[in-house]
């Protein structure tokens, strides 16, 4: 199961949006229209778009605190998560989420987890819902390679594999939990192999080549539509910035500069796939249409993001209960004290 | 499906006598009917979970969890986004701690941090053992650490019926809701209502007593001794009246003003650890609010800033005793 047709050129855009995207992020962040932290998913656009390929429209997603890249691999729009990173009304979360968490529901994500493994659990359990109901809907869930590290990662790749549960385990192994690598922290580096420890399938694919994790992902989702059950799939990766935007790390570098520059000269994930569609007699005129309608959502974001007002301070307590307590004895007195 | 209420061959109003657990198992029972979404699940569930509810709902409506109580509790979470309404069962109390973190970082902030794209209607059950030699980490009520959280709603009903309509109330709500349960009410009998559209809302308080001496607050298993107190205490004319609040989050504090408008004077009795508990919310909410309507200082009884004890010597007078509590009525007075 390659990418083929219409499918590559989509592949070659999602992945393009994602990178415009974030590089004109941290220009907006270096000129203070983006709050709090940035944390750029350059470097690892093919590890999630040829995931989220292999999905439907209705499959269901999880993330992490690197979350940009995780709707827009799944085809959001970009104006509101634009405005979600400025702290805009018109955010996709209406300015209560920011960077580590760009969830945007409408292409079914359900959370973009800043507490690391915290999504694990919760993906498991959507899939455990369309099981117990019959539905025909498989989940993705996103990690890095420190999560893999955390006990809810444990306990729910066993719970999805004892009950044969329709999800996709992806690790975007970019090899460093922010400063700490991974034969600094895991007995054994190879993550795929803790697979079969939880009786499911692991597979190891290069996280640079959208084509292999595209592969790799349709094959896990027959499977979990079959009611095969879980599958890990481990896409090596590499983050081309630093853990977040301008983050300064003291002491000896972690990973040393030629490292990271050879990643980003020999392995940038959409310069590759640019050659790849070339050599398949991809006409380049459209390859730059692409480019310059990624370009041009990009512009639009900002734009959007930029007239999106603030929100009122009136509006701070909306959106915390489905069931309302505003009109609570208790929290009336507590919001006036405030 | 019959209906449960049709079981007890009852007309809507009618009551029936029954145990504290078997009026929270008939709860379930009943919201199960209604909404086929509303499961259970839990470390084993389908032998503990109460035998009904496995024979009548079957495996796809009840399910044992591995021992994995951070993740399965997540796992209620991922399944309550995605369409179902769980009841998660954490069994005791303790090991709400494991479940914390999923139940505070995703549960209770998705809705805000998503800016409401995202639901949880979701119920976490857990049982405080207190008194019986379960020693300290069998026998926590934790609930003061919950009350710190936004986005959560947290029931500890006292009495069968009160247990029944909150326990619905709980399952219908749209966001998760803490269900502490005390195990020294379990047994406790008392009239419940057949009707199955019989629900107790969240966040309102109940006068168990009506008095005008004295308020008491009691929290869950306090009720037990305040009640053994109250009843001694009236013997020697002494009117105390008791409130008790079922909903620890939101608190009503609306019953309690009323109330010590009355009396002018406050006692709080509960199990939890003495610092920052709910007595200690209440205090401030009276000193803050309705500071002029105390005639006397507010009095907290509660279990000391000490571990639960294993002998029974050391547990014997570790939580407010009936002894306790008139004590500080009479301090009052």
């Amino acid at each position: 199961m390659q990418l083929s047709g219409n499918q590559r050129l989509e592949a070659y855009r999602r992945m393009l949006r994602i990178r415009r995207f974030e590089e004109e992020g941290m220009r907006q962040f270096k000129g203070g229209k983006i709050p709090g932290s940035f944390h750029a998913s350059v470097g690892q656009e093919a590890a999630i778009v040829g995931a989220c390929l292999a999905l439907q429209d209705d499959d269901a997603m999880t993330g992490t605190h690197r979350s940009h890249g995780h709707p827009i691999g799944k085809g959001a729009h970009l104006d509101a998560l634009m405005a979600e990173l400025m702290g805009k009304e018109g955010g996709i979360c209406k300015g209560r989420g920011g960077s580590m968490h760009l969830a945007d529901r409408s292409v079914g994500i359900i959370s973009e987890s800043a507490i690391v493994g915290g999504g694990i659990p919760l993906a498991t359990g959507c899939a455990f819902s369309a099981k117990v109901r019959s539905v025909d809907q498989v989940t993705l869930c996103f990690f890095g390679d420190g999560a893999v590290n955390q006990g809810t990662f444990h306990e729910s790749l066993n719970m999805a594999s004892v009950w044969k549960l329709p999800v996709i385990y992806l690790c975007e192994n970019n090899g460093y939990a922010i400063t700490t690598s991974l034969a600094q922290s895991h007995g054994q580096p190879d993550i795929a192999l803790r697979a079969a420890g939880y009786g499911m399938p692991g597979v190891t694919v290069d996280g640079q080549d959208v084509n292999a994790v595209y592969e790799a992902a349709a094959q896990a989702v027959t499977r979990a539509r079959a009611g095969d059950g879980p599958t890990l799939i481990v896409a090596n990766t590499y983050r081309f910035d630093e853990h977040n935007f301008g983050m300064v790390v003291p002491g000896q570098p972690y990973r040393s500069v030629e490292e990271v520059e050879a990643h980003k000269r020999d392995r940038d994930p959409i310069v590759l796939y640019r050659t790849v569609l070339l050599e398949q007699g991809v006409n380049e005129n459209s390859l730059t249409a692409i480019e310059n309608e990624a370009a041009q959502a990009v512009r639009q974001a900002v734009q959007f993001a930029l007239a999106s007002p603030m929100p009122r301070p009136e509006t701070l307590p909306d959106h915390m209960f489905n069931s309302s307590l505003a009109g609570h004895n208790s929290f009336a007195a507590k919001l006036e004290r405030n | 499906m019959q209906s449960a209420a049709k079981e007890f061959a009852a007309t809507a109003g009618a009551y029936i006598k029954m145990t504290y657990l078997e009026a929270l198992t008939q709860a379930q029972i009943e919201e199960m009917d209604r909404d086929e979404r509303v499961f259970l699940m839990g470390e084993d569930i389908s032998v503990y979970g109460g035998d009904k509810i496995v024979e009548r709902f079957g495996k796809n409506r009840v399910w044992n969890m591995p021992i994995s109580e951070g993740s399965f509790t997540g796992l209620g979470i991922g399944a309550a986004i995605n369409g179902l309404r769980p009841i998660v069962d954490l069994s005791i109390a303790s090991f709400m701690y494991l479940a914390s973190d999923q139940i505070i970082n995703q549960a209770s902030k998705l809705r805000y941090m998503t800016g409401g794209q995202i639901d949880v209607p979701i119920v976490f059950r857990c049982c405080m053992f207190s008194v019986g030699s379960k020693a300290a980490q069998h026998a926590d009520r934790p609930y003061p650490f919950f009350m710190n959280v936004p986005g959560l709603k947290i029931i500890c009903p006292t009495s069968p019926a009160d247990i029944k309509g909150l326990m619905k109330s709980a399952i219908r709500d749209g966001d998760p809701v803490l269900v502490f349960e005390d195990t020294r009410l379990w047994p406790l009998k008392g009239d419940v209502s057949t009707d199955p559209e019989y629900v107790i809302p969240i966040g309102k308080a109940n006068v168990k007593r009506e008095g005008k001496d004295v308020t008491i607050v009691a929290i869950a298993g306090a009720i037990r001794p305040t009640m053994e107190a109250v009843d001694a205490l009236a013997e020697e004319g002494i009117s105390v009246e008791v409130i008790d609040p079922r909903t620890l989050k939101p608190l009503d504090h609306e019953a309690f003003k009323n109330s010590v408008a009355k009396t002018g004077r406050l006692v709080i009795v509960e199990n939890a650890h003495a610092v920052c508990n709910v007595g200690s919310e209440i205090a401030a909410v009276m000193v803050e609010e309705a500071f002029d309507l105390l005639k006397r200082p507010v009095l907290r009884l509660s279990a000391p800033d000490i571990h639960v004890p294993f002998s029974p010597a050391l547990e014997k007078n570790f939580y407010p005793t009936k002894e306790h509590i008139i004590a500080a009525v009479r301090r009052l007075l």
